[in-house]
């Protein structure tokens, strides 16, 4: 849906979702939406985004976006090649990497992630392709990024499946499992932006995308949202942030 | 040691194995995927840290009683429908699965590659895949007290990859993306190597990995045997196809008409639910 403003509810997400990036961060960056949120980064304000994939290719800088996560792009233009054990032993385990970037099918209050089924495991209404690196990237980078769209489906009061832990249920859970990384810091939707309380570790509403209303993000939430008193409004795309955007996804 | 792929496929894969095709993204051995299909292997375990469309092809052939996994979609397209049928329908046959994250099953081929009964990691707590998955447990590091996720190793009786190159007497020669190819052959009781020639001399490329003759027991020559998926060096990932097969594998019927046009191989019977 493009408003009247010129972009869509995606574009405005995926510009959102690249500003949580810095030239100096380490990111491991999933398929999808993550992923043109990264490059776009990459090409944008964060030219020195240093990108992991799974797929063993680190610090690459693909010219054109993968439809997967080992397309011959990116190991043609990545610093080096490694093998799939070492860059989940030797890079993501240590805590090498500062962010982790990650899409969601389900989410809830404490942005706990699932990707493994809806409804019951055993006998799934919807059967999903599953964790794949996310476990341990939520485990272990420095900070999780999540990128998701806001409605009712997936933003639900418990997740069927905790794929990747987020808080738990609330503080001290991680540091009980011993977990190292702080876990998410940010949820970017297609309406706005969440973060974690600080001390109740609750997702709570900070920032709204222009045009968004406090009701909107209410109604797609599946639990009652809390809405920060300072909350922001996100700052337009720019007309070479879109540009861009657009240059990657064929949307040009 | 050279022999053509259906002898190959014959001699090394049977029925009830535990059968591992890897290769991450790129160089998937697709060919002998269709082969083991052609064939009518049955009951196999499937082994595979991203199960893609080759797996749901055999899936919905009706060759695997079990799938053991990590991440089971088509990249960058969505769900696997023949993967999805089985696991909510049980059709053509139910499928029982043992799912891990990549880290898990990662280190699961190293520690069968290494000739070690599990893998440490830091891996899975807090996750509901604990509670699913009984390969999973925790162990108590004996000096720090700390306590870390084990798995157990994986030793497939044969592992099928595909590499760009051979040498006339098996040596077998990989780059690009590597993934967990040389794990998952040194893991193995017996492997099958496809490749996209076999040449008198294996020139170095930056990156190679080789994997020397002792270690794999047959290598069929098959250009083009992981299209489309890709070797580096040879041909691009069809991305096309990707999408494609969303359509393809959505319906019974049309998946198949597809296995016998394309594979050559009988379609399982339809409505037969497990």
């Amino acid at each position: 849906m493009t408003t009247a403003t010129g972009y869509t509810s995606d574009e405005m997400m995926t510009v959102a979702a690249a500003h949580a990036l810095t030239s100096e961060m380490a990111c491991f960056v999933g398929i999808g939406l993550p992923s043109t949120a990264a490059n776009l980064a990459c090409r944008t304000h964060a030219p020195g985004l240093w990108m992991i994939y799974e797929s063993g290719t680190l610090g690459t800088r693909p010219d054109t976006l993968p439809l997967s996560i080992g397309d011959g792009v990116l190991a043609e233009t990545a610093d080096t090649v490694v093998s799939v054990p070492e860059v989940f032993n030797y890079w993501l385990q240590p805590g090498r990497i500062d962010v982790g970037f990650l899409g969601a099918a389900q989410i809830d209050r404490y942005a706990n992630i699932n990707t493994t089924v809806i409804g019951d495991y055993a006998d799934p209404k919807v059967r999903l392709p599953g964790a794949g690196g996310a476990p341990e990237i939520a485990a272990s980078c420095r900070e999780v990024v999540v990128i998701v769209r806001q409605n009712t489906r997936a933003f639900v009061e418990r997740v069927d499946f905790v794929t990747s832990l987020g808080h738990g249920g609330g503080p001290g859970d991680r540091e009980r499992l011993g977990l190292r990384g702080f876990g998410p810091t940010r949820v970017i939707t297609d309406l706005g932006v969440l973060k974690p309380d600080p001390a109740t570790r609750e997702l709570t509403l900070v920032q709204l995308h222009p045009g968004v209303t406090v009701e909107d993000a209410r109604a797609a939430t599946g639990w009652d949202l809390a809405v920060s008193p300072e909350l922001a409004t996100t700052p337009e795309p720019t007309a070479e942030e879109l540009s861009v955007l657009r240059s990657l996804t064929g949307r040009g | 040691m050279i022999v053509p792929l259906d002898e190959g496929v014959r001699e090394l894969v049977g029925d009830g194995d535990t059968v591992a095709l890897e290769g991450f993204t790129h160089l998937i051995p697709v060919a002998a995927g269709h082969e083991i299909i052609r064939q009518g292997r049955r009951d196999l375990t499937l082994v595979r840290m991203t199960p893609d469309i080759v797996y749901d092809q055999l899936i919905g052939a009706g060759c695997a009683a079990r799938l053991v996994f990590s991440w089971g979609g088509n990249p960058g397209v969505g769900s696997l429908h023949r993967f999805r049928d089985a696991i909510q329908h049980g059709w053509p046959r139910p499928l029982e699965i043992e799912e891990h994250s990549h880290a898990g099953m990662a280190n699961r081929y190293v520690a069968g590659a290494s000739g070690l009964p599990f893998a440490v990691l830091r891996g899975y707590a807090g996750t509901d895949l604990v509670g699913q998955t009984e390969t999973i447990k925790t162990v108590e590091c004996p000096f720090t007290g700390e306590h870390l996720a084990a798995v157990p190793a994986l030793n497939p009786d044969v592992t099928i990859v595909h590499a760009q190159r051979a040498d006339r007497a098996g040596n077998v020669q990989l780059w690009g993306i590597t993934g967990i190819q040389k794990e998952a052959v040194l893991a193995a009781q017996r492997s099958l190597v496809t490749v996209e020639e076999v040449v008198d001399e294996l020139k170095p490329v930056a990156g190679q990995v080789i994997l020397p003759a002792r270690v794999v027991s047959a290598v069929a020559e098959v250009p083009g045997g992981s299209r489309p998926s890709y070797a580096h060096g040879y041909y691009a990932r069809d991305n096309s196809a990707y999408q494609d097969w969303d359509a393809v594998s959505r319906d019974r019927e049309r998946f198949a008409e597809w296995l016998e046009n394309e594979v050559g191989a009988q379609a399982p019977l339809p409505g037969k639910a497990g």
